[in-house]
């Protein structure tokens, strides 16, 4: 059996007393690539922050490897992009607590620069963020993850708000991470693009509702369960590929009209 | 030619006036360096709070005889703590907060020396700053923070860099957000203390905002940042400063005026570049 990395027992977290999370039991083992699926406002991202400690449970408790180094990328959508930092300055930022002045040191920049060119950014390290495509700045946010090696990466839906390209340039990245050896944690609420290509997906709503293999939760029943509404399931490929309820209905009426 | 040039440094000859440039130009520059977290953090509101709270604590340390650094310190220290504590209960708003406690600090202040103070001379003299007043401890007290301010800046760079750019990830990552934030207001409130009896509490937001949005424009470097902002303020501090004496104006107008020319130069010269950068400052 893997190494227990994270382990929530009966965790439920709330703000200003109300449940946003309850009763979650979940374990992230080391090698674990695991999707966290639900609609909005279901608790993904207080799962993913109570796993990071930034949020304490109010039932229940985590629990981590002693010293287990953590990354977090957390939604491109809630950077300023406008703040005046490189992408070699983002990079070391997660040194904070052991490089304090502002210059950058021999070390620290090699270092930089091999996650950087390992992302495929090299050259890149002078640009302001703002200056990068989709895909290179959410990269960038995966590379100072990356900076302090860490044993289990989080992202906060690392797909949101970018187009087809940069999804699967992100899917790669993450694979390639993966096999590397770094264990990944994500939520995400792209069921065909992202969740469907996981080893492992946790479908969340308030509570968890499935947890396993895309083809043992990726059904009607559970998907309903999860998101409250009608969906449908096709499998191709060996995949499973989710139907809106509403377009699967939509379509079997024109289906009807020709 | 000589005639010309010993009017130009005319105002040199008074020790006053002196005084006043000293405290002026050191002020610029601390107001510059903070500015640029104020600014970036879109906190901009809460300088322009802390200054109109500390004019309480200026007014009644005035009317009670108390040491001015004393009396208005410990009031700062006070407002800032019940603003806490009525954000924390979360019935209103942090800036709902602001605005209640330190309006209401104002106008205590405003009555205080309409009722038992020499009211209208000494009401100018905080609300528009007075170099007239500017002792010998000024000098050293703005000398004090301007020192403070840039070891726990430099020593603690990337902590303030991570702390402002991404306050989630940086408290995630290590850094102590809540440490580095109460740290950042102390320094903001000791820069308003000693300052504002130059400035004067109604300018002094402008000199922490005009600055590091001038250098904002300037660059796309947090680090070059640090550096221009302080210079910028300390370059309309002097200016101003030097200005007002031969405009006969307010010494704290002139140099945001000053500053305000700064920015309107800076803003033509970078054009669409320079609005791009600052276009992220809702708050300017």
């Amino acid at each position: 059996m893997d190494e227990v990395l994270v382990e929530c027992a009966h965790m439920s977290c709330a703000y200003n007393s109300t449940l946003a999370i309850k009763n979650i039991d979940l374990t992230v083992r080391k090698g674990d690539f695991i999707g966290i699926v639900g609609p909005s406002g279901s608790g993904k991202t207080t799962l993913l922050k109570a796993i990071l400690g930034s949020i304490s449970p109010v039932e229940g408790h985590v629990t981590k490897k002693p010293q287990l180094r953590m990354g977090y990328v957390p939604q491109v959508e809630t950077v300023d992009w406008n703040f005046p930092v490189t992408v070699l300055e983002v990079v070391v930022m997660t040194r904070s607590s052991t490089g304090h002045l502002p210059r950058v040191t021999k070390d620290e920049r090699t270092d930089a620069l091999l996650v950087l060119e390992r992302l495929g950014l090299g050259g890149l390290e002078n640009r302001h963020i703002r200056e990068l495509s989709g895909g290179q700045q959410q990269r960038v946010f995966v590379a100072r993850a990356l900076f302090h090696q860490p044993e289990l990466l989080v992202l906060d839906e690392p797909t949101s708000g970018v187009d087809v390209r940069t999804r699967h340039e992100v899917l790669h990245l993450l694979a390639d991470l993966h096999d590397e050896g770094v264990s990944i944690i994500l939520s995400t609420h792209d069921l065909n693009g992202l969740a469907a290509h996981l080893p492992r997906l946790v479908c969340l709503n308030s509570e968890i509702i499935a947890d396993g293999s895309p083809v043992e939760v990726l059904t009607p029943e559970v998907l309903e369960q999860t998101f409250g509404a009608p969906m449908g399931v096709l499998i191709h490929g060996g995949m499973p590929v989710v139907v809106d309820g509403v377009g699967a209905d939509i379509a079997k009426r024109m289906s009807r009209l020709d | 030619m000589s005639f010309v040039f010993a009017g130009l440094l005319t105002p040199f000859r008074y020790e006053f006036f002196n005084n006043g440039i000293i405290v002026a130009t050191i002020a610029g520059a601390l107001c510059g360096l903070l500015g640029v977290f104020v600014v970036l953090r879109g906190m901009s509101y809460i300088g322009h709070g802390l200054s109109h709270a500390v004019f309480g604590g200026a007014a009644a340390s005035a009317v009670m005889n108390v040491n001015y650094f004393v009396g208005a310190g410990v009031w700062g220290v006070a407002s800032g703590v019940i603003i806490g504590r009525i954000a924390r209960r979360r019935l209103i708003g942090a800036d709902a907060a602001i605005g209640v406690v330190t309006t209401a600090s104002f106008a205590l202040g405003l009555a205080l020396l309409n009722r038992y103070g020499q009211a209208k001379k000494s009401i100018e003299a905080v609300l528009f700053g007075s170099v007239l007043g500017v002792q010998t401890i000024d000098i050293v007290a703005v000398s004090a923070v301007a020192i403070l301010s840039v070891i726990v800046v430099v020593a603690l760079y990337r902590a303030f860099l991570f702390a402002t750019f991404d306050p989630e990830v940086a408290q995630v990552s290590g850094v102590r957000v809540a440490w580095i934030e109460a740290l950042l207001m102390g320094l903001l409130s000791l820069t308003i203390l000693v300052t504002m009896r130059v400035i004067g509490t109604l300018l002094i937001s402008a000199l922490l905002v005009i600055p590091a949005s001038v250098a904002r424009m300037l660059t796309n470097s947090f680090a070059r940042m640090l550096w221009i902002s302080p210079v910028i303020g300390a370059v309309s501090a002097f200016t101003g400063m030097y200005l007002s004496y031969f405009l006969d104006t307010s010494a704290s107008a002139t140099i945001i005026l000053t500053g305000t020319l700064m920015f309107i130069v800076v803003y033509a010269a970078t054009g669409l570049r320079g609005r791009t950068r600052i276009s992220g400052l809702h708050h300017i």
